[in-house]
Protein backbone atom coordinates (compact mmCIF):
# COMPACT_ATOMS: atom_id res chain seq x y z
CA UNK A 1 0.00 0.00 0.00
CA UNK A 2 1.58 3.45 -1.10
CA UNK A 3 1.24 6.57 1.47
CA UNK A 4 1.94 8.61 -1.82
CA UNK A 5 -1.07 10.95 -2.57
CA UNK A 6 -2.92 9.01 -5.45
CA UNK A 7 -3.02 12.37 -8.05
CA UNK A 8 -2.10 10.01 -10.55
CA UNK A 9 -5.71 7.88 -10.13
CA UNK A 10 -7.51 11.43 -10.54
CA UNK A 11 -7.58 11.04 -14.49
CA UNK A 12 -8.50 8.03 -15.47
CA UNK A 13 -11.27 7.72 -12.87
CA UNK A 14 -12.39 11.55 -13.84
CA UNK A 15 -12.52 9.87 -17.60
CA UNK A 16 -15.19 7.28 -15.70
CA UNK A 17 -16.68 10.03 -14.16
CA UNK A 18 -17.53 11.65 -17.11
CA UNK A 19 -19.31 8.14 -18.74
CA UNK A 20 -20.99 7.95 -15.23
CA UNK A 21 -22.42 11.57 -15.47
CA UNK A 22 -23.82 10.81 -19.12
CA UNK A 23 -25.57 7.42 -17.79
CA UNK A 24 -27.25 9.67 -15.28
CA UNK A 25 -28.25 13.22 -17.10
CA UNK A 26 -29.17 10.68 -19.77
CA UNK A 27 -31.17 8.62 -17.07
CA UNK A 28 -32.96 11.45 -15.40
CA UNK A 29 -33.68 13.02 -18.72
CA UNK A 30 -35.50 9.76 -19.37
CA UNK A 31 -36.83 9.15 -15.76
CA UNK A 32 -38.35 12.53 -15.65
CA UNK A 33 -40.44 12.34 -19.12
CA UNK A 34 -41.72 8.23 -18.48
CA UNK A 35 -42.16 9.56 -14.63
CA UNK A 36 -44.88 12.17 -16.09
CA UNK A 37 -46.29 10.70 -18.78
CA UNK A 38 -46.89 7.29 -15.90
CA UNK A 39 -47.79 9.11 -13.60
CA UNK A 40 -49.99 11.29 -15.44
CA UNK A 41 -51.59 8.03 -16.54
CA UNK A 42 -51.93 6.93 -13.26
CA UNK A 43 -54.40 9.46 -12.31
CA UNK A 44 -55.81 9.37 -16.05
CA UNK A 45 -59.69 9.06 -16.47
CA UNK A 46 -59.11 6.93 -19.76
CA UNK A 47 -58.64 3.23 -18.05
CA UNK A 48 -56.44 2.11 -21.33
CA UNK A 49 -53.90 4.54 -20.09
CA UNK A 50 -54.12 4.05 -16.31
CA UNK A 51 -53.68 0.32 -17.32
CA UNK A 52 -50.44 0.90 -19.53
CA UNK A 53 -49.19 2.87 -16.42
CA UNK A 54 -49.66 0.45 -14.47
CA UNK A 55 -48.25 -2.31 -16.47
CA UNK A 56 -45.07 -0.14 -16.91
CA UNK A 57 -44.68 0.64 -13.52
CA UNK A 58 -45.43 -2.73 -11.71
CA UNK A 59 -43.08 -4.32 -14.08
CA UNK A 60 -40.15 -2.05 -13.79
CA UNK A 61 -40.29 -1.41 -9.88
CA UNK A 62 -41.07 -5.40 -9.43
CA UNK A 63 -37.98 -6.53 -11.31
CA UNK A 64 -34.26 -5.91 -10.49
CA UNK A 65 -32.17 -3.59 -12.24
CA UNK A 66 -29.25 -5.47 -12.58
CA UNK A 67 -31.69 -8.19 -14.29
CA UNK A 68 -33.25 -5.74 -16.55
CA UNK A 69 -29.82 -4.34 -17.58
CA UNK A 70 -28.75 -8.50 -18.65
CA UNK A 71 -32.02 -8.45 -20.23
CA UNK A 72 -31.75 -5.40 -22.69
CA UNK A 73 -28.32 -5.78 -23.04
CA UNK A 74 -27.92 -9.84 -23.65
CA UNK A 75 -31.58 -10.96 -24.41
CA UNK A 76 -32.68 -7.98 -26.90
CA UNK A 77 -30.07 -9.33 -29.61
CA UNK A 78 -31.80 -12.36 -29.58
CA UNK A 79 -35.19 -10.25 -31.28
CA UNK A 80 -33.09 -8.66 -33.57
CA UNK A 81 -31.98 -5.62 -31.41
CA UNK A 82 -28.66 -4.66 -30.64
CA UNK A 83 -27.78 -1.93 -27.98
CA UNK A 84 -24.94 -0.69 -27.70
CA UNK A 85 -24.05 -0.69 -24.15
CA UNK A 86 -24.23 2.85 -23.34
CA UNK A 87 -28.13 3.28 -24.97
CA UNK A 88 -28.99 -0.10 -22.83
CA UNK A 89 -27.43 1.42 -19.52
CA UNK A 90 -29.31 4.55 -20.10
CA UNK A 91 -32.75 2.92 -21.06
CA UNK A 92 -32.84 0.96 -17.97
CA UNK A 93 -31.67 3.66 -15.53
CA UNK A 94 -34.49 5.92 -17.28
CA UNK A 95 -36.77 3.09 -17.16
CA UNK A 96 -36.06 1.74 -13.93
CA UNK A 97 -36.42 5.17 -11.94
CA UNK A 98 -39.24 6.22 -14.24
CA UNK A 99 -41.54 3.55 -12.52
CA UNK A 100 -40.38 4.73 -9.02
CA UNK A 101 -40.99 8.82 -10.13
CA UNK A 102 -44.80 8.33 -11.79
CA UNK A 103 -45.30 7.11 -8.17
CA UNK A 104 -43.78 10.30 -6.86
CA UNK A 105 -45.97 12.19 -9.65
CA UNK A 106 -49.48 10.75 -9.02
CA UNK A 107 -48.72 11.15 -5.51
CA UNK A 108 -48.11 14.71 -5.93
CA UNK A 109 -50.89 15.45 -7.98
CA UNK A 110 -53.68 13.55 -5.86
CA UNK A 111 -52.15 15.54 -2.53
CA UNK A 112 -53.07 18.81 -4.07
CA UNK A 113 -56.38 19.88 -1.61
CA UNK A 114 -59.50 18.60 -3.96
CA UNK A 115 -61.02 22.07 -3.68
CA UNK A 116 -58.39 23.55 -6.26
CA UNK A 117 -59.91 20.88 -8.60
CA UNK A 118 -63.26 22.09 -7.40
CA UNK A 119 -62.60 25.90 -7.76
CA UNK A 120 -61.11 25.06 -11.57
CA UNK A 121 -64.45 22.99 -12.58
CA UNK A 122 -66.60 26.36 -10.96
CA UNK A 123 -64.64 28.72 -13.08
CA UNK A 124 -64.79 26.43 -16.04
CA UNK A 125 -61.24 24.87 -16.86
CA UNK A 126 -61.71 21.75 -19.12
CA UNK A 127 -60.42 19.10 -16.97
CA UNK A 128 -57.00 19.77 -19.14
CA UNK A 129 -56.19 23.06 -18.41
CA UNK A 130 -57.32 21.90 -14.59
CA UNK A 131 -54.34 19.71 -14.62
CA UNK A 132 -51.93 21.70 -16.49
CA UNK A 133 -52.36 24.83 -14.96
CA UNK A 134 -53.88 24.30 -11.39
CA UNK A 135 -52.93 20.74 -10.23
CA UNK A 136 -49.46 19.95 -12.00
CA UNK A 137 -47.90 23.84 -11.07
CA UNK A 138 -48.62 23.33 -7.44
CA UNK A 139 -47.46 19.27 -7.37
CA UNK A 140 -44.20 19.84 -9.00
CA UNK A 141 -43.06 21.69 -5.78
CA UNK A 142 -44.02 18.81 -3.75
CA UNK A 143 -42.27 16.20 -6.06
CA UNK A 144 -38.80 17.86 -5.43
CA UNK A 145 -37.68 16.07 -2.57
CA UNK A 146 -38.85 12.44 -3.30
CA UNK A 147 -38.08 12.96 -6.84
CA UNK A 148 -34.26 14.25 -5.40
CA UNK A 149 -34.26 10.67 -3.78
CA UNK A 150 -35.46 8.94 -7.15
CA UNK A 151 -32.43 10.34 -9.01
CA UNK A 152 -29.25 9.53 -6.20
CA UNK A 153 -30.97 5.99 -6.42
CA UNK A 154 -30.29 6.44 -10.55
CA UNK A 155 -26.64 7.58 -9.75
CA UNK A 156 -26.27 4.87 -7.83
CA UNK A 157 -27.67 2.18 -10.01
CA UNK A 158 -25.62 3.58 -12.42
CA UNK A 159 -22.26 1.89 -11.06
CA UNK A 160 -24.65 -1.51 -12.46
CA UNK A 161 -23.83 -0.59 -16.03
CA UNK A 162 -20.10 -1.88 -15.66
CA UNK A 163 -21.28 -5.73 -15.78
CA UNK A 164 -21.91 -4.66 -19.83
CA UNK A 165 -18.59 -3.14 -20.01
CA UNK A 166 -19.97 0.70 -20.08
CA UNK A 167 -16.36 2.22 -18.97
CA UNK A 168 -18.29 4.28 -16.40
CA UNK A 169 -16.58 5.43 -13.00
CA UNK A 170 -16.80 1.85 -10.96
CA UNK A 171 -15.76 -0.16 -14.13
CA UNK A 172 -12.59 2.22 -14.45
CA UNK A 173 -11.59 1.86 -10.86
CA UNK A 174 -12.00 -2.14 -10.52
CA UNK A 175 -10.02 -2.03 -14.20
CA UNK A 176 -7.44 -0.16 -12.22
CA UNK A 177 -7.88 -1.96 -9.22
CA UNK A 178 -6.94 -5.03 -10.61
CA UNK A 179 -3.75 -3.55 -12.43
CA UNK A 180 -2.65 -1.53 -9.31
CA UNK A 181 -3.98 -3.06 -6.46
CA UNK A 182 -4.28 -0.31 -4.48
CA UNK A 183 -7.69 -1.10 -3.64
CA UNK A 184 -7.84 1.37 -0.37
CA UNK A 185 -7.31 4.65 -2.45
CA UNK A 186 -8.86 3.51 -5.62
CA UNK A 187 -12.30 2.95 -3.98
CA UNK A 188 -12.21 5.71 -1.43
CA UNK A 189 -11.77 8.27 -4.29
CA UNK A 190 -14.82 6.15 -5.88
CA UNK A 191 -16.63 6.77 -2.89
CA UNK A 192 -16.09 10.58 -2.85
CA UNK A 193 -16.57 11.20 -6.13
CA UNK A 194 -20.43 9.05 -6.14
CA UNK A 195 -20.95 11.27 -3.05
CA UNK A 196 -19.64 14.40 -4.58
CA UNK A 197 -21.96 13.96 -7.30
CA UNK A 198 -25.15 12.96 -5.11
CA UNK A 199 -24.46 15.93 -3.21
CA UNK A 200 -24.53 18.39 -6.31
CA UNK A 201 -27.63 16.72 -7.08
CA UNK A 202 -29.57 16.94 -3.92
CA UNK A 203 -28.21 20.62 -3.55
CA UNK A 204 -29.76 21.53 -7.24
CA UNK A 205 -32.84 20.20 -6.34
CA UNK A 206 -33.48 22.12 -2.97
CA UNK A 207 -32.44 24.62 -4.93
CA UNK A 208 -35.35 24.21 -7.33
CA UNK A 209 -37.74 23.60 -4.63
CA UNK A 210 -36.41 27.47 -2.91
CA UNK A 211 -37.18 29.23 -6.31
CA UNK A 212 -40.40 27.22 -7.27
CA UNK A 213 -42.01 28.02 -4.01
CA UNK A 214 -40.96 31.51 -3.60
CA UNK A 215 -44.04 33.56 -2.10
CA UNK A 216 -46.43 30.33 -2.18
CA UNK A 217 -48.16 28.56 0.45
CA UNK A 218 -47.15 25.15 -0.41
CA UNK A 219 -49.84 23.58 1.47
CA UNK A 220 -52.66 24.72 -0.81
CA UNK A 221 -55.09 23.82 1.61
CA UNK A 222 -55.36 26.86 3.78
CA UNK A 223 -54.71 29.13 0.66
CA UNK B 1 -101.81 31.54 -10.53
CA UNK B 2 -100.41 34.92 -12.54
CA UNK B 3 -98.86 33.75 -15.64
CA UNK B 4 -95.46 34.97 -14.24
CA UNK B 5 -92.39 34.47 -16.45
CA UNK B 6 -90.68 30.99 -16.57
CA UNK B 7 -88.22 30.56 -13.42
CA UNK B 8 -84.88 30.81 -14.12
CA UNK B 9 -84.18 28.02 -12.47
CA UNK B 10 -86.74 24.98 -12.11
CA UNK B 11 -85.29 22.07 -9.69
CA UNK B 12 -87.54 18.60 -10.14
CA UNK B 13 -87.70 16.29 -7.62
CA UNK B 14 -83.88 16.11 -7.33
CA UNK B 15 -81.82 13.16 -5.40
CA UNK B 16 -78.65 12.74 -4.41
CA UNK B 17 -76.85 9.76 -1.70
CA UNK B 18 -73.51 9.18 -0.67
CA UNK B 19 -73.53 5.43 -0.81
CA UNK B 20 -76.39 4.79 1.48
CA UNK B 21 -76.83 8.03 3.16
CA UNK B 22 -79.69 9.85 1.00
CA UNK B 23 -78.50 13.68 1.40
CA UNK B 24 -80.92 15.25 -1.32
CA UNK B 25 -84.38 13.32 -0.95
CA UNK B 26 -86.72 14.88 -3.75
CA UNK B 27 -85.67 18.76 -3.65
CA UNK B 28 -88.23 20.88 -5.99
CA UNK B 29 -87.78 24.63 -6.16
CA UNK B 30 -88.73 27.22 -8.50
CA UNK B 31 -86.63 30.47 -8.43
CA UNK B 32 -86.95 33.75 -10.46
CA UNK B 33 -84.31 35.38 -12.24
CA UNK B 34 -82.37 37.96 -9.47
CA UNK B 35 -83.33 36.25 -6.68
CA UNK B 36 -81.15 36.39 -3.45
CA UNK B 37 -82.15 32.93 -1.61
CA UNK B 38 -80.96 32.20 1.92
CA UNK B 39 -80.47 28.85 2.87
CA UNK B 40 -80.64 27.45 5.82
CA UNK B 41 -81.05 24.58 8.04
CA UNK B 42 -79.21 21.98 10.33
CA UNK B 43 -75.51 20.08 9.18
CA UNK B 44 -76.12 17.73 7.06
CA UNK B 45 -79.26 18.51 5.78
CA UNK B 46 -78.57 19.00 2.40
CA UNK B 47 -77.55 22.59 1.82
CA UNK B 48 -74.59 22.31 0.55
CA UNK B 49 -75.35 19.29 -1.81
CA UNK B 50 -77.45 21.02 -3.55
CA UNK B 51 -75.55 24.08 -4.34
CA UNK B 52 -72.82 21.46 -5.55
CA UNK B 53 -74.92 19.64 -7.07
CA UNK B 54 -75.97 22.95 -9.65
CA UNK B 55 -72.40 23.94 -9.52
CA UNK B 56 -71.61 20.16 -11.36
CA UNK B 57 -69.75 18.81 -8.72
CA UNK B 58 -71.47 15.90 -7.93
CA UNK B 59 -73.83 14.18 -10.13
CA UNK B 60 -77.28 13.56 -8.87
CA UNK B 61 -79.02 9.99 -9.24
CA UNK B 62 -82.33 11.39 -10.54
CA UNK B 63 -84.03 14.32 -10.80
CA UNK B 64 -84.39 17.57 -13.67
CA UNK B 65 -82.63 21.04 -13.45
CA UNK B 66 -83.27 23.65 -15.64
CA UNK B 67 -81.48 26.69 -16.55
CA UNK B 68 -83.02 29.30 -17.78
CA UNK B 69 -85.05 26.59 -19.75
CA UNK B 70 -82.09 24.67 -20.82
CA UNK B 71 -81.51 21.49 -19.07
CA UNK B 72 -78.54 20.57 -17.16
CA UNK B 73 -79.66 17.26 -15.49
CA UNK B 74 -82.19 15.40 -17.15
CA UNK B 75 -84.40 12.16 -16.71
CA UNK B 76 -83.73 9.09 -18.88
CA UNK B 77 -86.50 6.51 -20.04
CA UNK B 78 -85.25 4.53 -16.66
CA UNK B 79 -85.52 7.49 -14.18
CA UNK B 80 -81.71 8.24 -14.24
CA UNK B 81 -80.08 11.44 -15.18
CA UNK B 82 -78.70 12.15 -17.87
CA UNK B 83 -76.19 15.21 -18.85
CA UNK B 84 -76.82 17.40 -22.38
CA UNK B 85 -74.13 16.84 -24.77
CA UNK B 86 -70.78 18.22 -23.52
CA UNK B 87 -70.72 21.30 -25.15
CA UNK B 88 -74.01 22.70 -24.20
CA UNK B 89 -72.93 20.88 -20.91
CA UNK B 90 -69.99 23.27 -20.21
CA UNK B 91 -71.89 26.57 -21.71
CA UNK B 92 -74.53 26.07 -18.84
CA UNK B 93 -72.18 25.35 -16.49
CA UNK B 94 -69.82 28.50 -17.09
CA UNK B 95 -73.21 30.66 -16.48
CA UNK B 96 -73.11 29.65 -12.91
CA UNK B 97 -70.20 30.27 -10.16
CA UNK B 98 -69.62 29.56 -6.67
CA UNK B 99 -67.92 31.15 -3.80
CA UNK B 100 -66.39 27.65 -1.22
CA UNK B 101 -66.49 28.01 2.34
CA UNK B 102 -62.28 27.46 2.49
CA UNK B 103 -61.75 30.08 -0.68
CA UNK B 104 -59.73 27.18 -2.80
CA UNK B 105 -57.62 30.24 -4.03
CA UNK B 106 -54.94 29.10 -6.28
CA UNK B 107 -51.41 29.65 -4.15
CA UNK B 108 -49.46 29.54 -7.19
CA UNK B 109 -51.12 32.42 -8.89
CA UNK B 110 -50.86 36.20 -7.52
CA UNK B 111 -54.27 37.59 -6.75
CA UNK B 112 -54.20 39.23 -9.79
CA UNK B 113 -53.66 36.01 -11.70
CA UNK B 114 -56.36 34.30 -10.01
CA UNK B 115 -59.13 36.68 -10.90
CA UNK B 116 -57.67 37.05 -14.82
CA UNK B 117 -57.25 33.32 -14.87
CA UNK B 118 -60.13 31.75 -15.97
CA UNK B 119 -61.69 34.92 -17.85
CA UNK B 120 -58.29 34.32 -20.10
CA UNK B 121 -58.68 30.77 -20.65
CA UNK B 122 -62.09 30.22 -20.97
CA UNK B 123 -63.62 33.25 -21.91
CA UNK B 124 -60.86 33.74 -24.06
CA UNK B 125 -60.67 37.65 -22.87
CA UNK B 126 -57.21 39.39 -24.02
CA UNK B 127 -55.11 39.26 -20.77
CA UNK B 128 -55.15 43.37 -20.94
CA UNK B 129 -59.25 43.36 -20.87
CA UNK B 130 -58.91 40.74 -18.24
CA UNK B 131 -56.73 42.79 -16.22
CA UNK B 132 -58.65 46.11 -16.51
CA UNK B 133 -61.76 44.07 -15.41
CA UNK B 134 -60.19 41.89 -12.37
CA UNK B 135 -59.08 45.26 -11.22
CA UNK B 136 -62.63 46.84 -10.93
CA UNK B 137 -63.76 43.52 -9.20
CA UNK B 138 -61.04 43.28 -6.63
CA UNK B 139 -61.44 47.38 -6.24
CA UNK B 140 -65.19 46.21 -5.32
CA UNK B 141 -64.23 44.01 -3.04
CA UNK B 142 -61.24 46.16 -1.54
CA UNK B 143 -58.33 44.79 -2.27
CA UNK B 144 -56.75 46.59 -5.75
CA UNK B 145 -53.69 47.07 -3.61
CA UNK B 146 -53.26 43.67 -2.80
CA UNK B 147 -53.65 42.61 -7.13
CA UNK B 148 -49.63 41.55 -6.88
CA UNK B 149 -49.69 39.86 -3.79
CA UNK B 150 -50.33 35.52 -3.51
CA UNK B 151 -52.80 34.30 -1.36
CA UNK B 152 -50.41 32.68 1.05
CA UNK B 153 -49.67 36.99 1.78
CA UNK B 154 -53.61 38.12 2.56
CA UNK B 155 -56.09 37.29 6.00
CA UNK B 156 -58.40 35.06 5.67
CA UNK B 157 -61.39 37.31 5.03
CA UNK B 158 -58.95 39.13 2.12
CA UNK B 159 -58.90 35.54 0.49
CA UNK B 160 -62.43 35.44 0.74
CA UNK B 161 -63.01 38.71 -0.99
CA UNK B 162 -60.56 37.66 -4.01
CA UNK B 163 -62.56 34.42 -4.13
CA UNK B 164 -65.69 36.18 -4.87
CA UNK B 165 -64.07 38.67 -7.17
CA UNK B 166 -62.61 36.11 -9.06
CA UNK B 167 -65.55 34.03 -9.68
CA UNK B 168 -67.84 37.74 -10.26
CA UNK B 169 -64.90 38.73 -12.90
CA UNK B 170 -66.80 34.82 -15.14
CA UNK B 171 -70.20 37.26 -15.19
CA UNK B 172 -72.12 34.79 -13.62
CA UNK B 173 -76.03 34.56 -13.83
CA UNK B 174 -76.10 32.53 -10.63
CA UNK B 175 -73.78 32.90 -7.84
CA UNK B 176 -73.46 29.72 -5.33
CA UNK B 177 -71.86 30.77 -2.17
CA UNK B 178 -71.29 27.31 0.32
CA UNK B 179 -70.86 28.67 4.25
CA UNK B 180 -68.16 31.60 2.84
CA UNK B 181 -67.94 33.16 6.23
CA UNK B 182 -67.47 30.14 8.14
CA UNK B 183 -63.29 29.52 7.64
CA UNK B 184 -62.97 33.63 9.28
CA UNK B 185 -62.64 34.81 12.52
CA UNK B 186 -65.51 36.64 13.81
CA UNK B 187 -64.96 40.13 13.25
CA UNK B 188 -64.21 39.57 9.27
CA UNK B 189 -67.71 38.08 8.82
CA UNK B 190 -69.57 41.24 8.68
CA UNK B 191 -67.84 42.72 5.61
CA UNK B 192 -68.03 40.05 4.18
CA UNK B 193 -71.84 39.44 4.43
CA UNK B 194 -72.22 43.32 3.99
CA UNK B 195 -70.39 42.70 0.13
CA UNK B 196 -72.75 39.90 -0.21
CA UNK B 197 -75.79 42.34 1.04
CA UNK B 198 -74.43 44.68 -2.14
CA UNK B 199 -74.56 42.31 -4.44
CA UNK B 200 -77.39 41.16 -4.01
CA UNK B 201 -79.29 44.58 -3.74
CA UNK B 202 -78.42 45.37 -7.63
CA UNK B 203 -80.32 42.15 -9.04
CA UNK B 204 -77.51 41.42 -11.25
CA UNK B 205 -77.50 37.52 -10.32
CA UNK B 206 -79.43 34.96 -8.51
CA UNK B 207 -77.91 33.95 -5.33
CA UNK B 208 -78.59 30.92 -3.39
CA UNK B 209 -76.24 31.68 0.36
CA UNK B 210 -76.40 28.75 2.36
CA UNK B 211 -75.61 30.79 5.78
CA UNK B 212 -75.70 29.89 9.76
CA UNK B 213 -75.77 33.74 9.90
CA UNK B 214 -79.70 34.00 10.99
CA UNK B 215 -79.77 38.28 10.98
CA UNK B 216 -78.57 38.06 7.33
CA UNK B 217 -81.09 35.67 6.59
CA UNK B 218 -83.76 37.53 7.64
CA UNK B 219 -82.71 40.94 6.38
CA UNK B 220 -81.23 40.90 3.35
CA UNK B 221 -82.79 37.94 1.38
CA UNK B 222 -85.91 37.97 -0.67
CA UNK B 223 -86.70 34.39 0.41
CA UNK B 224 -85.42 31.67 2.76
CA UNK B 225 -85.32 28.04 2.40
CA UNK B 226 -85.04 25.56 5.62
CA UNK B 227 -83.40 22.28 4.49
CA UNK B 228 -84.19 19.29 7.19
CA UNK B 229 -83.36 15.60 6.18
CA UNK B 230 -82.71 16.39 2.30
CA UNK B 231 -85.48 18.41 1.65
CA UNK B 232 -87.09 21.64 1.78
CA UNK B 233 -89.32 21.70 4.91
CA UNK B 234 -89.52 25.71 4.63
CA UNK B 235 -89.61 27.83 1.95
CA UNK B 236 -91.15 31.44 2.10
CA UNK B 237 -90.32 35.57 2.55
CA UNK B 238 -88.10 35.76 5.51
CA UNK B 239 -90.13 37.56 8.06
CA UNK B 240 -92.57 34.74 7.50
CA UNK B 241 -90.00 32.00 8.39
CA UNK B 242 -88.41 33.65 11.09
CA UNK B 243 -91.67 35.06 13.04
CA UNK B 244 -94.54 31.99 11.65
CA UNK B 245 -92.80 29.02 11.02
CA UNK B 246 -95.09 26.09 9.86
CA UNK B 247 -92.86 23.20 11.46
CA UNK B 248 -91.77 22.35 14.44
CA UNK B 249 -88.63 21.30 13.36
CA UNK B 250 -88.17 25.18 11.58
CA UNK B 251 -89.06 26.29 15.15
CA UNK B 252 -86.66 24.52 17.34
CA UNK B 253 -83.47 25.10 14.70
CA UNK B 254 -84.34 28.62 14.99
CA UNK B 255 -84.93 28.41 18.67
CA UNK B 256 -81.42 26.94 18.96
CA UNK B 257 -79.67 28.85 16.58
CA UNK B 258 -81.08 32.66 17.88
CA UNK B 259 -80.32 31.79 21.44
CA UNK B 260 -76.39 30.96 20.58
Amino acid sequence: MSFAPPFDLLPPLLVGLGKTLQLTAGGILLCVLLALFAGLGKVSGIPPLRWLANIYVEIFRGTSALVQLFWFFFVLPFFGVSLEPMLAGILVLGLNSGAYGAEVVRGAIQAVSHGQKEAATALGFTPRQTLWRILLPQAVVSMLPPMSNVFIELLKNSALVSVISVHDLTFVAQIHRADSLRTTAIFSIVLVLYFAVAQGLSRGMSFLEKRLSRGRDLGGVKA
Amino acid sequence: MTDSPEPFIQIRDLHKSFGDLKVLQGINLDIPAGEMVSVIGPSGSGKSTLLRVLMTLERPEQGEVLIGGEPLYSMDGEGHTTLPPKAQFRALRNRIGMVFQHFNLFPHMTVLRNVTEAPVRVLGVSRKDAKAEAMKYLDEVGLAEKADAYPAQLSGGQKQRVAIARALAMHPEIMLFDEITSALDPELVGGILALLDRLGKRKEMTMLIVTHHMNFARQSSDRVLFFDGGVILEDGKPDDIFTHPTHDRTREFLKSVLEV
